[in-house]
C-alpha cells in the first residue's frame, strides 16, 4: 500500500467553475513576459543599483540634486521609465499568480486583485507623470539644493 | 529519471522526517520556489513605496530631501542591504528558472544550478556589502 497518490494517476474529477476563467493564450503570453522582462530587468536594476548605491558616494549622496542630475539625461529618463513599467507589470503579474494560488474564496480573490490593479494603476501613472513633467530647476527653490547646471 | 530503487521499509511514522501525503519533500526545488516567491513579494512592496518617495521630487527639492534624509540611518542602511540581497537572489534564480524552462538539460541540472545561484549570490554580495556598509556606517 502506498501512502501518496501515484503522480501519474488521473486527477480526481473536480467541480468545474461555472464560467471559463481564462480564454485564449493570455496565460502563455504572461509566462513568456515574465521571462523576457526578467532578463531585461536584471540588466536595468543591476545598473540602477550600481550607479545609485556603489559608484560615487553611495546612498549618502542621494538627494534632489542627484536625481535631477540623472534625469537631465534622456538615457536615465528612458532607463527609469522602462524599469518602472517592466518592474510594475512583472511584479503585478507575480502577485496576481500568488493571489490566485492562495485566495480560494471568490470574493476575497476578487477584492485582492482589485486592490492590486488599483495600486498598479496609481504607481505607474504617477511614476510616468513624474519622469515626464519633472523640472530639475524649480525657480522658487534655494539654489544650493539644485543640480549644478541650474542658474538663478 | 532512472527507475526508483526498491523502497526500504518505512520507519514508524513518529521518526519519519518528510511530511506525509505530499510530493514536496522540502528539497532544493521546493525551497528555491518558496524563496523566489518571498523575495518577489518583498521587492514588489518596496517598489510601490520607492516610486511614491521618488515622486516627491515633483513636489519640491526640500520635501524630497527631507524624506530621503529620514532614510539615511543605519537601520534603513541594513534594510537596503536586505533589499539588494533579495533582488540578487531573485535575479539569479530567475535566470535558473529560464534555463530550466528553455535549456534541454535544464531540468537535469536544476539542483546544481541552485548551488551556482547561491555561489554567485555570495560573490555578488561580497562585492556589494563592504562598500555599502562603508557608505552607511563610515564617517563623513
Amino acid at each position: 500500500m502506498t501512502t501518496i497518490a501515484d503522480p501519474k494517476a488521473p486527477r480526481p474529477p473536480r467541480a468545474r467553475p461555472s464560467r471559463l476563467t481564462t480564454r485564449g493564450n493570455t496565460e502563455l503570453y504572461g509566462w513568456v513576459f515574465m521571462r523576457a522582462s526578467g532578463v531585461i530587468l536584471l540588466v536595468l536594476i543591476f545598473g540602477h543599483l550600481f550607479v545609485n548605491l556603489v559608484a560615487g558616494e553611495g546612498v549618502k549622496a542621494i538627494d534632489f540634486g542627484f536625481v535631477a542630475g540623472k534625469w537631465a539625461s534622456p538615457l536615465w529618463q528612458v532607463w527609469d521609465l522602462l524599469m518602472l513599467w517592466l518592474a510594475m507589470i512583472h511584479g503585478t503579474n507575480g502577485v496576481r499568480t500568488i493571489i490566485n494560488d492562495y485566495a480560494s474564496r471568490d470574493g476575497l480573490r476578487l477584492a485582492l486583485k482589485g486592490l492590486l490593479y488599483f495600486a498598479f494603476l496609481v504607481v505607474v501613472v504617477l511614476g510616468t507623470l513624474v519622469i515626464f513633467t519633472f523640472d530639475p530647476c524649480p525657480t522658487d527653490a534655494p539654489l544650493d539644493l539644485l543640480p549644478s547646471f541650474c542658474t538663478a | 529519471m532512472s527507475a526508483a530503487p526498491p523502497a526500504p521499509p518505512r520507519p514508524p511514522a513518529k521518526t519519519r522526517k518528510a511530511p506525509v501525503g505530499t510530493l514536496y519533500r522540502g528539497r532544493e526545488g521546493m525551497w528555491s520556489w518558496v524563496a523566489h516567491r518571498v523575495t518577489g513579494v518583498a521587492i514588489f512592496f518596496f517598489l510601490l513605496v520607492h516610486v511614491l518617495d521618488t515622486s516627491l521630487v515633483r513636489l519640491s527639492p526640500q520635501d524630497y530631501n527631507d524624506v530621503i534624509g529620514t532614510y539615511k540611518n543605519p537601520i534603513m542602511g541594513l534594510g537596503e542591504a536586505g533589499l539588494v540581497a533579495a533582488i540578487v537572489f531573485h535575479a539569479f534564480n530567475g535566470i535558473r528558472i529560464i534555463l530550466v524552462d528553455f535549456w534541454a538539460k535544464g531540468p537535469k541540472y536544476q539542483r546544481v544550478m541552485l548551488w551556482v545561484v547561491i555561489g554567485l549570490f555570495f560573490v555578488t554580495m561580497a562585492g556589494f556589502l563592504p562598500r555599502h556598509l562603508m557608505h552607511v556606517f563610515g564617517g563623513e
